[in-house]
């Protein structure tokens, strides 16, 4: 395996340990960081710098009883809340994304394939799956997009995504990821707004796909 | 300085007999001495938590901690009594937790900061935060002392840092980190330098894959 070579900008680790980044790209990051030391690293840096502030910070009184009442749970049986581990190529956090089921992917075409795991108010988030040598559909997107590489690799005119990269493509960029060859390429893509296809076609599906 | 010598003298003591000395007498000792703890005395106390089940030291924690939480909590507009129950929730979670604190890749203020985090998002989305996956140290390994030290002398450094920075330029800090700005709002500050220490927490997780391949083989 290569060495990750595209890492997530700083700003949004610090946002991630702030708790501020939409869920779509928190889901990202905290992907990323499960694969690639470095970011966990400058990741736990902003924790120190979290809670030095922290630290720093006046606080508030307390109501009188509150000690003795966190006192009074510390014998609680506590229910395990299930931990999903890393399965094959799905780091933890993808698995717990997917509520520890495989991925369930849904034909667009040409080969390519998608499962989608959250669309709300705060983005879409999703598992693309391009087969090698097969373009995803041009498009361009409102706000930003993280495409972060679990298997196979894909290029484009930004240059070429490895297992571990992350691509940050803000609205300004029309790219056209091509998966390498070698394994189908999946990824985990997340954005901030729907995306939009520049082909016609595609946006009349785009309602039909959700994407 | 005296201090964390201390305190790692008495964490190879443990590591080396086995039989700890009484926490509670530690403890009690570290707060007579002192109303505002150190680093190293919050990170003694949560190794005590850790290792020990030391409801004194938690106790300590708790005093300390509870009241910024508190506020830390409010700024995202939360009332007085739901902050308390998220304060309660979070204390909890470190005492529960309390096995995957590592002393080499953080302090007791930075690993409490990311409890606290995630268990007000978790609240706030009615569903568990997605977290990276644990790197918790192996049961029964060895303290390295100088690494513990250097963390907190990175952090330390930090603190230094922010306190050295004029008013509203600490404020914008202060903010990012409480979760009062937007990532878009981040991007544009320039923040601490976290060069040192993040490679000071690179280190203690070299240590740490170090050991859990011995424990592999």
């Amino acid at each position: 395996m290569t060495a990750i070579g595209h890492h997530t900008p700083d700003a949004m680790l610090a946002a991630y340990a702030a708790g501020s980044l939409p869920h779509p790209f928190a889901v990202v990051i905290a992907t990323h960081v499960s694969m690639c030391e470095d970011c966990r690293a400058a990741l736990e840096a902003h924790q120190a710098a979290g809670g030095v502030v922290l630290d720093e910070t006046a606080g508030e009184a307390l109501s009188e009883r509150l000690r003795d009442r966190v006192l009074g749970h510390l014998d609680d049986a506590v229910e395990d809340t299930p931990v999903h581990a890393r399965t094959g190529i799905y780091p933890a956090p993808v698995v717990a994304a997917m509520s520890g089921r495989a991925p369930r992917w849904k034909a667009l075409g040409m080969g390519v394939k998608q499962d989608i795991l959250s669309a709300d108010g705060e983005g879409s988030l999703r598992l693309l799956y391009i087969p090698s040598g097969q373009a995803v559909p041009d498009h361009g997107h409102r706000g930003t997009e993280l495409t972060l590489v679990l298997q196979g690799s894909f290029s484009d005119v930004t240059g070429r995504f490895g297992v571990g990269d992350v691509e940050v493509a803000d609205e300004d960029l029309e790219h056209t990821p091509t998966a390498d060859e070698g394994l189908p390429c999946i990824c985990l893509a997340a954005t901030d707004a729907p995306l939009r296809f520049s082909a016609l076609l595609p946006r009349l599906l785009q309602p039909i796909f959700r994407i | 300085m005296a201090r964390i010598e201390a305190m790692i003298t008495l964490e190879i003591g443990i590591a080396r007999s086995g039989r700890p000395p009484s926490a509670a007498v530690v403890t009690r000792t570290l707060r007579k001495e002192r109303t505002i703890p150190t680093p190293s005395e919050q990170t003694g106390w949560m190794i005590a938590v850790r290792d020990r089940r030391d409801r004194a030291a938690f106790c300590a924690l708790f005093d300390h901690f509870a009241p910024r939480l508190k506020g830390f909590v409010m700024r995202s507009g939360t009332t007085a009594a739901e902050a308390e129950d998220i304060v309660q929730d979070v204390m909890l979670s470190v005492w529960r937790k309390a096995h995957l604190f590592d002393p080499h890749r953080a302090e007791a203020s930075s690993w409490i900061y990311q409890i606290a985090r995630n268990r007000q998002i978790d609240i706030i989305r009615k569903a568990r935060r997605l977290v990276p996956e644990e790197l918790a140290e192996p049961p029964g390994t060895e303290p390295d002392p100088a690494q513990i030290v250097a963390v907190e002398q990175e952090t330390g450094k930090l603190r230094a840092a922010l306190r050295r920075l004029k008013g509203e330029q600490r404020e914008v800090i202060e903010k990012a980190y409480l979760g009062e700005l937007s990532h878009q709002e981040i991007a544009n500050q320039t923040g601490l330098p976290l060069g040192t220490i993040k490679s000071r927490i690179r280190l203690g997780m070299q240590r740490l894959r170090h050991e859990l391949k011995d424990l592999e083989e």
